[in-house]
């Protein structure tokens, strides 16, 4: 811990020491860099929490370990086709988008859809057994030990300028800025997304339209689940080491994402894990390296007592 | 009264413990305007929210000689019976345009769709100069506009409204008012509503029945009962 600490106050001193100004700068755009390709993973995994909190107004834990399954499809899936080319990259993408899609909304029609109208209490219970659930089973089926992620996409970095650009950070932002785009196409433009926002105002009066409930909660945790599968793939294109717990930690910091954006508002989960991403990047590139992990905590912290409806949320009476 | 479009008998709701209704049996003939009354708590929400499938019941209902009850909320409004609940419920956040929309939302045909929107400005101009508007910025007399026009974009045949006066300003009271006893007479559908306001409910109906403690009481042709000793002591303010 202290060996740590140093050290990250040493390369600190290093950096602020020499050319100063340009040194500074170009550090500066690529820890942005860094931050902003973190922060759209994170981003993709707290549109999930936001979107079937919208709905049902419960924080669905499992969500996280589906993250954890799409690293996996992708794991599988890149075994299967040629290594490192853009369409066979996009390709497993979508089958891990799609399993993910299938994985959630049959968690729903299971676990959660008999617990309607029971006691919020039981139902986040409920998640938190099955994200247990998944990730033993998933230690059990497919050991704990880390295995190495592989080359979806075509490897390289090139220079922009001061900043060092990896092919895989172009892929991450770019996949996650258009899932974002097509999410905010769905949610705005289409019966089924409109129904979708129909129901998270108010689910009785939305029944009354003739929409089917069950229908629109089966879409939306379908469609949390393939975001939050795409995140598994893209984070494990930077991180390529996975495991079945790995799902833990990011899961965390997307919820924290999510409420700090304000829960239940999507623009509100993207804009939240931007910023985490891009702050824990800062923070991990300074002298206090060792809290990046806390920082997203801190935030959450400090944004709950200065506004507690998030960032973009407002406060609502709660109706009975 | 030839054969009944709502036929409802011995309906019971209990709330765990409480019985909101203890067997409330009415009828509703095709193109009748009929009105339940009753203070706080006599059961009126609850008589809509069992017929729409909002709550569980049991006794019987039948609408257009089918069983109703039993069946989920989003059938039951395919069947073309129309609810507009107490409250309002307009989708706050979606505009007024979108809440329209949510409303024709079992509708695949777009022509009776933009149709049916014209009739709704047709019936609420103001509708109309508020399309882009989300619902929630709307005063509660235009709000509740919008509640009725959303039911009416669903094609119903029958249409329940739930006090429809409530918190709402009194030109405005007059003017949805007017509006209800023409879809009534110009579209053909059948109504029943719920008030507190009970000169008001009694003025337009053909029909009505007075609902105490989850029971009715009292029934009967509505210009009748406006002269009931009973009633105008209770409900007409004497």
């Amino acid at each position: 811990m202290q060996g740590r600490g140093r050290r990250g106050q040493t390369a600190g001193l290093t950096a602020r020491g020499s050319a100063p100004n340009l040194r500074g700068l170009s550090e500066f755009l690529q820890q942005l860099l860094n931050g902003i390709s973190l922060g759209a993973i994170y981003a993709l995994i707290a549109l999930g929490y936001t979107m079937v909190y919208g709905v049902l107004r419960f924080i669905n834990f499992a969500h996280a370990d589906l993250f954890m399954v799409g690293a996996f499809l992708g794991y599988f899936g890149g075994r299967l086709v040629p290594a490192g080319t853009l369409l066979s990259g996009l390709g497993v993408l979508a089958l891990a988008m799609a399993g993910c899609a299938v994985l959630g909304i049959v968690i729903e029609r299971l676990a959660y859809r008999p617990l309607r109208g029971a006691p919020t209490l039981n139902v986040l219970i409920t998640a938190i057994g099955v994200s247990l659930l998944i990730e033993y089973s998933g230690q059990l089926v497919l050991g704990a030990a880390p295995r190495t992620f592989p080359e979806l996409f075509p490897a390289g970095r090139f220079n922009l300028g001061p900043v060092v650009v990896s092919t895989n950070q172009l892929v991450v932002i770019g996949v996650a800025v258009l899932l974002m785009i097509g999410l905010e196409l769905i949610v705005h433009r289409t019966r089924i997304g409109t129904a979708m926002r129909a129901v998270a105002l108010n689910p009785r009066a939305a029944q009354l339209v003739g929409i089917n409930n069950d229908v629109v909660i089966s879409f939306t945790f379908g469609l949390g689940s393939a975001l939050a599968g795409a995140g598994g793939i893209l984070y494990a294109l930077n991180y390529p080491s996975i495991d079945p717990l790995m799902g833990v930690m990011p899961g965390l910091k997307a919820f924290v994402a999510a409420v700090l954006g304000g829960i239940g508002n999507i623009p509100g989960a993207a804009l939240g894990g931007l910023l985490i991403g891009v702050v824990e990047t800062y923070v991990g590139g300074s002298a206090w390296s060792t809290y990046k992990d806390a920082i997203a905590f801190a935030v959450l912290i400090l944004v709950l007592l200065l506004r507690p409806a998030g960032l973009l949320g407002r406060v609502t009476v709660e109706k009975v | 009264m030839s054969a009944p479009l709502l036929q409802v008998s011995d309906l019971r709701v209990s709330y765990g413990a409480i019985n909101a209704l203890s067997g409330v049996s009415f009828a509703i003939g095709l193109g009748e305007i009929v009105t339940l009354i009753g203070g706080n708590g006599a059961g009126k929400t609850t008589t809509l929210r069992a017929l729409s499938g909002l709550v569980r019941a049991s006794g019987t209902a039948e609408f257009d000689g089918q069983p109703l009850l039993g069946q989920p909320a989003h059938r039951i409004v395919a069947r073309g019976l129309g609810h507009v609940p107490e409250g309002r419920m307009v989708f706050s956040n979606l505009t007024v345009a979108e809440n329209l929309a949510m409303g024709a939302y079992l509708d695949r045909d777009r022509d009776r769709v933009a149709r049916n929107r014209e009739e709704v400005f047709a019936l609420f101009p103001r509708l109309r100069e508020r399309l882009r508007q989300t619902a929630g910025t709307l005063s509660g007399g235009e709000q509740q506009m919008l509640a009725i026009g959303r039911a009416l974009m669903g094609n119903p045949r029958f249409l329940m409204l739930d006090e429809p006066s409530l918190g709402i300003a009194p030109r405005l009271i007059t003017t949805i008012f007017e509006q209800i006893v023409a879809i009534n007479r110009q579209r053909g559908i059948t109504i029943l509503l719920v008030e507190q306001n009970a000169n008001l409910a009694l003025e337009v109906s053909s029909r009505a029945y007075v609902l105490e403690t989850g029971r009715i009481v009292m029934s009967g042709p509505s210009p009748e009962l406006r002269a009931d000793p009973r009633l105008k002591a209770t409900y007409l303010g004497g």
